[in-house]
């Protein structure tokens, strides 16, 4: 087996064990693990509106496991993702009910605001360690928390917040991203859709262009990683910084640039979730967790953008289907968080599978020598 | 694996290997055997590291263990002390036939090994250091949570260092000790323990010549103490210095063992490679022309802030490889990271590549000049070990017009062309340039490196220690890299840390000492015993006389 | 003037007390060798437990020991991906913060019908403040000690593994292990043993640190209890140097830029600068500081790098 191959067969594995002993826990606490997994494949797959759902939740997390990836590939643990998607709402947000142009023009303005912002305050994490040398999991669990105050502080801004309420306006809507927004609600529309239902299905979620941007976004990755002499530099900075300066490459500039871009990915996450569902952004309590469910999305994508595209869309319909199990059968929908912890786990431990597969082939030799 | 013909070959070895009677010394005591390794093969996946030898070692004797690098010498060495155990044979100490299960078991049986890359905690002290594993507590409370008693610490590595003359202060911290100093502290860690037998890798690998003579003695003196001492080396000089007995192994087989004072160099030299060694690499005298690097009082400052490289003068000039010798340490990395701009150079000094100023340039800046590096660890600074053979190949150059085009796209058909040339040229094993760098051997690796900067067709080539851990073929090929770069009119600037591959490679040897050039040679001019001197420090005098021959 | 500044101080040893446990654990757990990255999820599991064993015993100290046994559990799972399985460090850490508030959330559900906050525990029922009434109340002194017993704990518990890593055998082998695990093995020193100890001791106090928060500073468990304090923990670390001193002393640090925070949001006190903004402080102060030790690290030489024996 080629060692890609090896790779994919070993995340579907994990993903296997992760279901199994998710199925299990279900099962020692008083629920039918076979009924919630129906549930949960029904609770994707038996409506139009439910893939659309599942879509609109797996936007974000593609992007922010693209983030993380994106980093990974050049040697960065970004845990900032979560502070950077902030950023990227916020600015977003902010730029989104003060401007109003053209939509055309709004939308590109809006959006290239947030994933800047978003984009500078990840590359922030980059300069201090190329300045500082202070590890960026640390600078960026510190970035996290200011990016949640300073929305937080946004939010409440005069002119900005929706009186008597815990959010800013909405965004003005030439720069909503979300499909035939207008149009379904129209009289047209309701009567169109009326006559096909399965499209009104689809559209009746807050279906946006968002997913076709993450897509764009991962092909773009991959061609930077792969195809590029900026991404020839990042990856070799990110294997060995050493050898990387030895052959003259820039160590400090490509730190900066990793950290850049990966903010700015994670910041048109959040700026796509504005844009395209929320419209607004809201005090936050504690940080919404898009960040981390985005390092997770990495892993088990094997960072490359692809892999980040289809096990985004996993963990979002898992998390959307999740939920569903909470109302039919009142089983917690946080087995979804442990499904996951199981599969990162056994994604942290290839040698266990290893150490398995060695010991069937010295069973297997014993058994042939036996025969003999 | 294949279980063949053991015992035949156990029964041929002990016809060859004529049993040592001891050492040839009046105490009859001596004779007592305390490690026999029989039969000895260990076995790492499909790699025979060790191939059924056997080793006999007597009371107070030095008894030498050669081979070349990857012969297996550091892995018998191993299974005697516990780390590994053998696939196949069986280990008597005094005697007693023994498992050593781990290095608790050795080292409970008095074993001690001090290893090439020496196992002590940099920011404890040497007391610390000494006692941990068996550490004396207070009020002998045998229990993980007791406190430590490291008055008595202090005190037993002070009667220990004093019984066997090995001066040291207990409450230094490693960090703060010469090489030579944590040698000592190693071998009083073995003896603190009680050890009557010392394994010493490699020992000498990293010492000055003084500190080898230091050294030698220490040896003597233990095993006139009754210590049996097992020396894993390559150096054949220091066998003939310290060594009663020397057993050679080449390519995990055993080979013979050989009485020390009863045979020469040449002869340990063809046992260890297995064919006559020809010791000096052909070349013809060198056409030395227009001075290509020149270095004018340079100042560099090592990682603490001192002043590692302290006005240093030096030229090389076209058509010659100039050899810079000296004792690691003494500057000669801060030296070369200066000169490629990975290092900044303090305020006065200058760096001149071909008339032009390269000071305090960027790497990048530096290699336009043409110049090129073979980087001392081709492992750290050579090769991106995850990236394959031909991403390794465009490390410099991957923003070239020929790989790249203007917006920056890489052109992967002409990188692949590109290195599947060098990959035939050079011939790198696997011939695939999608291998990753990781999975060649060092000798690839290296060639990789050497292909890839020769073919910059670079005015000066920076070669750091370009054969190290290499096997002799691919020194060889180094070598004669090098002379073919000279013969073609290059700079060759080779900094290296083997005195035999100065005086057998170089032109003109530079001898380093604590920053600054003692004494420059024509390397037909001047032997190891001058350059030995120089490079310790001695023979004062000197100065940075000639800068020019 | 005088009680607000005992008020400050006061809030600020509650508030850092969850930190300090479980930052000292952490020491415990990267002198050993091992990142513990995973904090967090130990921290959550800890508080949940201790929340719910608190609320059907009645007995805190049942409940914090049982918090602290939850979250060895979990540290259990870390330890064999990180030590006999040679696991990157950071991922199964993560994999432990996605874990530990999974599984106290499901548990959750299940001991308390399906809701996401445990039921409070009475006011007795709550970790004791021994010193209750020995100051009158509302004194200077009584607002700065009359703290609960966990505080104090923390502090004593500083002191012991202050003394355990640099003054007994198994603090200087635990020490050698995360400076140079060749050298520990080569002495006969079992690697794995030491590595093990440490980072189970890191889940117990985690646990411990999660449980304080839910029996002293609040009465029950949420969601969002931990909510990070985890990752601050792991901060604190690195910010003290690794060193069970340092680490506590920058946890007080968070703490009281939280207690100040607290101080100022209060409406009487007539401050006028938004709250938000003063939350950030503790955070911004971190990078500045630590941009303030460049190149300096005091890491363990072994920390994050798995040691495997052949």
């Amino acid at each position: 087996m080629s060692s890609k191959l090896k790779n994919i067969f070993f995340v579907l594995v994990s993903i296997l064990i992760g279901f199994v002993i998710a199925g299990v826990i279900l099962k020692l606490g008083g629920f039918d693990p076979f009924e919630a997994y129906k549930i949960m494949f029904l609770g994707i797959f038996s409506k139009l509106s439910y893939v659309s759902y599942t879509i609109i939740k797996s936007t974000p997390i593609i992007l922010t496991g693209l983030s993380v990836a994106f980093a990974f590939k050049t040697g960065l643990f970004n845990i900032g993702a979560e502070g950077q998607f902030i950023i990227g709402a916020t600015a977003t947000a902010y730029a989104g009910y003060f401007l109003n142009l053209p939509s055309y023009i709004q939308i590109p303005t809006i959006l290239l605001i947030g994933v800047v912002a978003a984009g500078l305050w990840g590359g922030v994490a980059g300069f201090l360690k190329s300045r500082f040398g202070i590890h960026e999991v640390i600078s960026t669990i510190m970035l996290n928390w200011i990016a949640l105050y300073l929305q937080n502080y946004i939010v409440m801004l005069p002119g900005f917040r929706k009186p008597e309420s815990e959010a800013s306006f909405d965004i003005n809507a030439s720069g909503s991203i979300t499909i035939l927004e207008n149009w379904k609600y129209s009289d047209a529309g309701v009567a169109f859709l009326d006559l096909h239902p399965l499209i009104g299905d689809f559209l009746r979620p807050p279906f946006n262009a968002g997913i076709f941007i993450a897509f764009l976004a991962a092909l773009i990755i991959y061609y930077i990683l792969n195809k590029t002499t900026m991404g020839y530099q990042l990856r070799a900075v990110g294997f060995n910084k050493h050898a990387a300066e030895y052959g003259g490459i820039n160590v400090r500039k490509n730190m900066i640039t990793a950290m850049f871009i990966s903010g700015g990915l994670a910041g048109l996450a959040g700026s796509l979730h504005v844009m395209g569902v929320s419209k607004n952004i809201a005090i936050l309590a504690a940080t919404e967790g898009y960040g981390f469910d985005g390092i997770a999305v990495a892993l088990i994508g094997g960072n490359s953008p692809l892999g980040c595209v289809l096990s985004g869309f996993l963990f979002g319909g898992l998390k959307y289907s999740g939920a569903k199990i909470q109302s039919a059968m009142e089983a917690p929908s946080e087995i979804i968080s442990i499904m996951i912890g199981i599969i990162v786990f056994f994604m942290a431990i290839p040698k266990l599978f290893k150490i398995l597969s060695e010991l069937k082939l010295k069973k297997l030799s014993k058994l042939s020598k036996l025969q003999k | 694996m294949k279980e063949k013909e053991n015992k035949d070959q156990h029964q041929n070895q002990n016809k060859n290997s004529s049993p040592n009677p001891g050492p040839n010394q009046n105490s009859t005591q001596k004779s007592q055997v305390t490690v026999e390794m029989k039969n000895i093969t260990k076995v790492f996946g499909n790699f025979v590291a060790n191939d059924n030898i056997s080793i006999t070692v007597h009371k107070g004797e030095v008894h030498a263990l050669l081979g070349e690098n990857g012969a297996g010498k550091s892995t018998l060495m191993n299974l005697l002390y516990g780390i590994y155990q053998p696939t196949h044979g069986e280990i008597f100490i005094n005697g007693q036939r023994v498992d050593l299960d781990n290095p608790s078991v050795a080292i409970g049986l008095g074993i001690g090994m001090v290893h090439q890359h020496f196992m002590l905690v940099p920011i404890f002290t040497v007391a610390e250091n000494i006692v941990l594993g068996q550490e004396p507590l207070l009020h002998n409370l045998n229990m993980s949570l007791a406190p430590l008693d490291m008055k008595k610490a202090i005190e037993s590595v002070e009667d220990i260092s004093k019984k066997f003359g090995l001066t040291i202060n207990p409450l230094t911290k490693i960090q703060d000790l010469t090489v030579g100093q944590q040698q000592r502290v190693e071998i009083l860690k073995m003896l603190y323990r009680g050890a009557e037998i010392l394994i010493l890798d490699e020992p000498t690998a990293v010492l000055t010549p003084q500190e080898i003579t230091e050294l030698a003695k220490i040896i003597k003196n233990l095993s006139a103490q009754g210590k049996s001492i097992i020396i894993i080396t390559h150096k054949l000089k220091e066998i003939k210095e310290m060594a009663d007995y020397c057993t050679v192994i080449r390519r995990g087989k055993y080979i013979d063992t050989l009485h020390v004072p009863s045979c020469t160099e040449q002869d340990l030299a063809q046992k260890m490679v297995g064919r006559d060694v020809i010791l000096k690499v052909p070349k013809k005298d060198a056409t030395s022309g227009r001075p290509i690097l020149k270095i004018e009082n340079l100042k560099v400052k090592d990682n603490r802030g001192l002043l590692a490289v302290n006005g240093f003068n030096l030229e090389v000039c076209s058509g010659e490889i100039l050899g810079l010798i000296g004792v690691d340490g003494n500057g000669q990395s801060e030296l070369v990271e200066a000169i490629t701009g990975l290092r900044k150079v303090e305020s006065g000094g200058q760096v001149y590549i071909n008339g032009a100023p390269i000071t305090n340039k960027t790497p990048r800046e530096v290699f336009l000049h043409k110049i090129a590096t073979i980087p001392e660890d081709r492992q750290k600074h050579g090769l991106v070990l995850d990236f394959s053979i031909e991403e390794n190949m465009i490390l410099q150059t991957h923003g070239d017009p020929s790989f790249s085009s203007k917006i920056g796209m890489l052109n992967h058909k002409s990188i692949t062309d590109f290195a599947n040339k060098l990959i035939s040229k050079f011939d790198i094993r696997p011939a695939n340039h999608l291998a990753l760098a990781r999975n060649l051997s060092g000798g690839n690796q290296q060639k990789i490196i050497i292909a890839r900067e020769i073919t910059h067709n670079p005015d000066l080539l920076i070669a750091v220690q370009p054969t190290r851990g290499l096997d002799v073929g691919a020194i060889e090929y180094v070598h004669r890299s090098l002379i073919e770069q000279r013969d073609n009119g290059k700079a060759v600037f080779l900094v290296s840390l083997e005195l035999d591959e100065v005086l057998n490679v170089a032109d003109r040897i530079a001898v380093i000492y604590h920053g600054q050039i003692v004494a420059i040679f024509k390397a037909d001019q001047t032997d190891e015993n001058q350059i030995g001197v120089l490079m310790g420090g001695g023979g004062s005098g000197g100065g940075a006389s000639g800068g020019k021959r | 003037m005088f009680s607000d500044i005992a008020l400050i101080l006061g809030t600020t040893l509650m508030y850092s007390t969850p930190l300090i446990f479980t930052a000292l654990g952490g020491v415990i757990s990267e002198k050993s060798g091992v990142v513990n990255i995973g904090l967090e999820g130990m921290m959550t599991i800890g508080a949940f437990i201790g929340a719910t064993v608190g609320y059907f015993t009645g007995n805190p100290w049942i409940a914090l020991l049982a918090a602290g046994s939850a979250a060895m559990v979990l540290a259990l799972f870390h330890a064999i991906a990180s030590i006999h399985f040679a696991a990157d460090q950071v991922i199964s850490g993560m994999a432990i913060n996605f874990l530990g508030p999974g599984i106290s959330i499901f548990l959750c559900r299940i001991f308390f019908d399906g809701t996401t906050m445990s039921l409070s525990i009475p006011l007795d029922q709550k970790i004791p403040r021994p010193l209750n009434g020995f100051f009158a109340q509302n004194s200077f002194f009584d607002l700065i000690f009359n703290q609960y017993a966990t505080v104090y704990l923390a502090f004593v518990l500083m002191a012991i593994i202050w003394f355990v890593l640099y003054k007994t055998r198994l603090g200087l082998r635990m020490q050698a292990v995360g400076e140079h695990p060749k050298a520990a093995d080569s002495l006969g020193i079992s690697v794995y043993k030491i590595r093990y100890i440490a980072v189970l001791c890191s889940g117990f106090l985690a646990g411990i640190g999660g449980a304080s928060m839910a029996l002293s500073v609040v009465s029950n468990f949420r969601p969002t209890l931990i909510s990070g304090q985890g990752f601050i923990a792991l901060a604190a670390i690195i910010f003290g140097k690794w060193k069970p001193q340092g680490a506590t002393l920058a946890c007080l640090l968070f703490g009281g830029a939280q207690a100040f925070v607290i101080f100022l949001g209060n409406p009487q006190v007539g401050v006028n600068i938004s709250s938000q903004l003063l939350a950030m402080i503790p955070y911004i102060l971190t990078i500045l500081i630590l941009m303030g030790f460049v190149g300096r690290t005091n890491a363990p030489a072994a920390v994050g790098v798995p040691f495997e024996k052949h």
